[in-house]
């Protein structure tokens, strides 16, 4: 199957890889996919008092697809307040990434990923 | 000699045209060759063809313990399969409408079988142990009065391992039911002498053993005679089985094939089990790595691995300077973990983590060392990257795991 280039950058160089303390107060974490269907990602924001995301670290596994996802979504969600973060569509990964239409799920996971990540974060701040 | 990128290996999707083969296929096509239709009784051009055609046959009967006039051709072992299949079910209907086969056999069988099924036949796929081998008690078993056909792949595409055909012909016989074997991976690698094994219909292929693509063949016994009902009419080319003017090329092509394996067979396996070993001696040590199929009852240049916690399509990418497969290629454009690993009772993780290497003639020691750095490398880079991997490494159990399934 042939990649864009873009998903070859991120899949070779991937941003953000790591972890975040994830029992810190400041920070929220998102696991969503299983390891059956193929896929599996973590995300991880840490949010600063003024409710922007400061810092994100995501692992994943699953396809170059799935990976190149998650890592432009890290890029993508710092920096942001968490009202922007929660505004980020599966459809503007899919086209900036260039998926085709059998990889799109993969952007998916990774909205249900920040997605899950915010909520974790607003549980642990009793909101 | 210098490493030429991608490293293949992938031999059991297809292999390259031993440059002998290449050569006398050449001679096949030209006002200058042996360009005339072998059914052309009438003037030498045609005597001349029919000449090399029936030396190829007699070359693919001797490595397979076959009399020449037992070996039909055909475009390959998918034809092969359905001939027999087909032929052998619609033949003897009167006698039943029951079909055996196993879950891992290759699309080619599993695909005719349902085909079958949709014309009324019955069809049991039996489950494999987990290493990949048939149960003689359990086929014994599924066999019933009404059974017409069994078919049993030789050589498993993916895991490489051999079943014993021997004693699941003998079952059959027993039971009177015809025995069909699909050979597409093993001749050259694994001993066939069909003189003295119960088989009755036996499929090869050209191109997994150095010949061309597009051409095959379909081993029907002679005695006793097993009937078929043709799938492709027309000029009632061999013997009214499968009609269409014979490839002259094609045929010779996998003759020389069959005819070099047959000289080389014996050394080539020890070089490439070799190899073979050598590739899982450099791998072996790597922390959650997990083998697949029998290791005793297999062929000597496949391998294949799970590297659990890394997901296969993504290892294949990172793998991108070797060319290897998670399965088998007529499945690799879909997204559906390895079957034939989910019928040996893998998880669903390390069926999506699995990796193919096949190696053959053209094969380097340099070809696999540079495999192993390669592999080591990008494994550990990826499970750097692998969220199971962290669970796995803080010693949770990812069974307990309750995962949203999507």
């Amino acid at each position: 199957m042939a990649y864009s280039d873009k998903v070859m950058d991120h899949y070779e160089n991937p941003r953000n890889v790591g972890a975040l303390d994830k029992d810190s107060k400041n920070v929220g974490t998102g696991m969503v996919g299983a390891p059956a269907c193929g896929d599996v990602m973590k995300l991880q924001i840490q949010v600063n008092d003024q409710g922007v995301i400061e810092d994100a670290k995501f692992k994943t596994y699953g396809c170059g697809s799935a990976i190149a996802s998650s890592s432009l979504l890290t890029e993508w969600v710092k920096g942001k307040t968490l009202e922007e973060a929660q505004q980020i569509k599966n459809s503007q990964i899919a086209e900036e990434l260039a998926l085709p239409p059998v990889k799109v799920h993969c952007s998916v996971l990774a909205e249900d990923a920040i997605k899950a990540a915010i909520s974790d974060y607003q549980g642990k701040q009793g909101k | 000699m210098s490493l030429k990128l991608p490293v293949y290996l992938d031999y059991s999707a297809t292999t390259p045209v031993d440059p002998r083969v290449a050569e006398k296929m050449c001679d096949c096509l030209t006002m200058d060759g042996h360009f005339g239709n072998p059914a052309s009784r009438s003037h030498p051009y045609g005597w001349d063809a029919e000449q090399l055609v029936e030396e190829a046959r007699a070359n693919v009967a001797a490595l397979v313990g076959a009399d020449p006039k037992e070996i039909i051709w055909t475009s390959g072992a998918t034809e092969s399969d359905n001939l027999a299949i087909k032929g052998a079910a619609h033949f003897y209907k009167k006698k039943g409408k029951h079909i055996v086969t196993v879950k891992t056999e290759h699309k080619a069988v599993l695909d005719t079988c349902r085909q079958l099924e949709r014309e009324g036949y019955e069809v049991t796929y039996l489950d494999p142990e987990s290493n990949g081998l048939v149960d003689p008690d359990k086929f014994r078993n599924a066999l019933r009065d009404d059974t017409i056909v069994a078919s049993v792949m030789h050589v498993n595409n993916e895991i490489g391992v051999i079943q014993d055909i021997k004693t699941l012909g003998e079952i059959c016989h027993e039971k009177d039911v015809i025995f069909h074997v699909d050979a597409a991976q093993s001749p050259g690698k694994v001993e066939i002498d069909l003189a003295n094994l119960p088989v009755d219909l036996m499929s090869f292929s050209a191109h997994k053993i150095y010949g061309p693509k597009g051409i095959g063949a379909l081993y029907v016994q002679r005695k006793p005679r097993i009937r078929l009902e043709a799938q492709m009419h027309g000029g009632g080319h061999e013997r009214g089985l499968r009609s269409g003017t014979l490839a002259t090329h094609q045929i010779v092509g996998m003759g020389e094939a069959f005819r070099i394996a047959k000289e080389e067979m014996a050394a080539e396996g020890e070089r490439i089990q070799a190899l073979r070993d050598r590739l899982l001696d450099g791998v072996k040590d790597m922390e959650e790595v997990y083998i697949n199929g029998d290791m005793e009852q297999r062929i000597p240049g496949n391998l294949n691995i799970s590297f659990n916690f890394v997901e296969g399509e993504s290892l294949i990418m990172a793998l991108k300077d070797i060319a290897v497969s998670s399965g088998s290629a007529c499945t690799s454009a879909s997204l559906e973990p390895s079957y034939v690993l989910r019928a040996l009772g893998r998880s669903d993780e390390l069926a999506h983590s699995s990796i193919r290497f096949t190696m053959g003639r053209f094969t380097t020691e340099e070809d696999v060392d540079y495999t192993i750095k390669l592999i080591r490398e990008k494994v550990d880079k990826l499970r750097e990257l692998s969220p199971l991997w962290e669970m796995y490494k803080d010693g949770i159990d990812l069974n307990s795991v309750q995962w949203a399934a999507h």
